[in-house]
């Protein structure tokens, strides 16, 4: 489905990814691991078309994505949740979550204001009320929710559990459990490397800019001085 | 429970009322000089709702909006002088050249943000009244005279009748309020709401947000190009300083004074700014002195403008 192949990326003079190579497949949760600044959103942005890389390719579904605007790319079919979530502050949360939405050939049930709000009840009660008035966990929900309402065929979920209460990590948590049961294809970026190793089918360890390991749940949760020397687990 | 009665309705409604009813209520009270100044502040709240849709919603702080008010009102006067005075050949080509200009401006200077965007807007609208300035054959500086007012050929709906002209404008200030209240609550106006917010991010979720913001702007054009068509006609002349990049600025201080974002705040903006210009103007020349302080003081404590104060919830009132 998703292919990063070879690509470096820059921001300005300074090289941020070295031939970062990473593949989701169809149904798959696939995860970036590493510490901070090893270029982990650097490749989301990357992947997304808003950092342009200067080598390599990215493809999507068989089609080069990598010189496209980011709005084509999410078109393609990629939901984004960014990280520190990123939502519109000055729209309600029936507007952040309906003002981009898209209705796409899907496989099984497609994303609607109603199947959101099934899934986040806490955003049910709060439809009419800004989204600067909303907690951190709320919001991140929020921002899960907006990304699903364009019914991706892929989500990338960045950092989604950062700053947050332990029982809105939980929720967190048990919605990638909700889209993996739905074999919605999902990269995620996150340090809870116990939750991923029980949730995720592949894992990849990102290590100044290009990966240094990549196998199953299994694999990693079996190699813990992997984890303490990559993760700092 | 939700209050629908605000201070903020309530003044809206007061204005709406006090506009319907000045052409009747000024001869009462003996002033009827009140009626050509009420039609000349509903002409610039036109202006300044269109200015709004930009800038409140959008985030597209236009220093150059006063062009089109020029652009509506020399395609009433350049086509009268040339004895073509047909209300339905004069409006549409208002509202198209207005449109164009918009198109083309906007092609060009929504490809920058911040203050990048304000100059270039600025430059852009000096362009425009600098060619007028230099058409000498219509008046230069000197401006232009408007013999005959557009001409919709009909006796029912004849611009020469001042009570006509007067509820003309009255009506079309009412349609562009329900044009710009239905684009801001639509999904149009929720993309251009969230994308003055986080333009990056509205991309990364599938939006080509350039699109929408060229709209919203050949819009705003468009409605300030009617309000050049509609001044040209009520002043009979028109002359380069419609255009003058000061009247783009005190587009943005109306619309700042009544607060942004708010659908109601450019025309109660326009109200406070001009009569209060035009009070002040009477009791001392050196009123911009006062004029001045009460600008910064309202920009400096009331963030949301008059209608903040009054508790306006953002979009709707």
């Amino acid at each position: 489905m998703l292919e990063v192949h070879d690509v470096d990326a820059f921001y300005g003079d300074s090289q941020v990814l070295y031939g970062m190579t990473i593949a989701v497949r169809s149904g798959e949760i696939v995860t970036l691991l590493g510490r901070n600044g090893m270029g982990k959103t650097t490749t989301v942005r990357a992947i997304l078309g808003i950092v342009r890389p200067r080598a390599g390719t990215v493809t999507f579904n068989g089609t080069r994505i990598d010189r496209l605007p980011s709005y084509a790319v999410a078109r393609a079919g990629i939901g984004l949740v960014p990280e520190g979530r990123q939502i519109f502050p000055n729209l309600s949360v029936r507007e952040n979550l309906i003002a981009t939405a898209r209705s796409r050939r899907h496989q099984g049930e497609p994303w609607t204001l109603e199947r959101v709000v099934e899934l986040f009840p806490a955003l049910g009660a709060r439809l009419g009320s800004a989204g600067n008035q909303l907690s951190g966990g709320e919001q991140q929900m929020l921002a899960i929710g907006r990304a699903l309402m364009t019914n991706p065929q892929l989500m990338i979920m960045d950092e989604a559990t950062e700053g947050l209460a332990p029982l809105v990590r939980q929720e967190i948590w048990g919605c990638l459990a909700s889209l993996k049961e739905a074999r919605q294809a999902v990269l995620v970026i996150d340090k809870n490397v116990e939750m991923l190793t029980r949730l995720a089918d592949l894992h990849h360890i990102v290590e100044k800019g290009t990966v240094v390991w990549k196998g199953t749940s299994e694999e990693l949760r079996g190699n813990t001085s992997l984890q303490t020397r990559y993760l700092g687990v | 429970m939700t209050h629908w009665w605000t201070p903020a309705r309530a003044v809206t409604a007061l204005v709406l009322v006090l506009c319907a009813a000045v052409p009747y209520l000024a001869p009462a009270l003996d002033e009827p000089f009140y009626v050509i100044v009420f039609a000349r502040i509903m002409i610039w709240a036109i202006a300044a709702v269109s200015l709004n849709l930009i800038m409140g919603y959008g985030g597209m702080i236009s220093f150059g909006h006063a062009a089109y008010l020029g652009i509506g009102g020399y395609a009433v006067a350049i086509l009268g002088f040339h004895d073509i005075t047909s209300a339905w050949v004069q409006l549409p080509v208002a509202i198209g050249l207005s449109a164009v200009v918009a198109l083309v401006f906007g092609v060009i200077c929504l490809r920058t943000r911040g203050i990048y965007f304000i100059m270039i807007t600025l430059a852009l609208a000096q362009m425009v009244y600098f060619l007028s300035v230099s058409a000498e054959r219509y008046g230069s500086d000197d401006g232009l005279n408007i013999l005959w007012r557009s001409d919709f050929g009909t006796r029912f709906f004849d611009l020469e009748d001042s009570v006509v002209m007067y509820y003309t404008i009255f009506a079309v200030l009412l349609g562009c309020l329900l044009v710009k209240w239905r684009i801001v609550m639509s999904r149009f106006g929720m993309v251009l709401r969230a994308s003055s917010s986080n333009d990056t991010r509205v991309q990364a979720v599938g939006v080509p947000t350039f699109r929408y913001r060229l709209v919203a702007f050949v819009i705003a054009g468009v409605m300030c190009g009617l309000a050049g068509f509609l001044q040209a006609n009520l002043e009979r002349f028109v002359s380069p300083d419609m255009m003058n990049w000061h009247r783009s600025g005190e587009l943005i201080l109306m619309t700042v004074l009544g607060g942004t974002s708010t659908l109601f705040g450019p025309v109660v903006g326009a109200v406070v700014f001009l009569m209060l210009s035009e009070i002040l103007s009477t009791i001392t020349i050196h009123w911009h002195l006062v004029f001045g302080p009460f600008l910064v003081l309202v920009v400096l404590f009331a963030r949301g403008g008059v209608m903040g104060l009054l508790g306006s919830r953002a979009r709707h009132d």
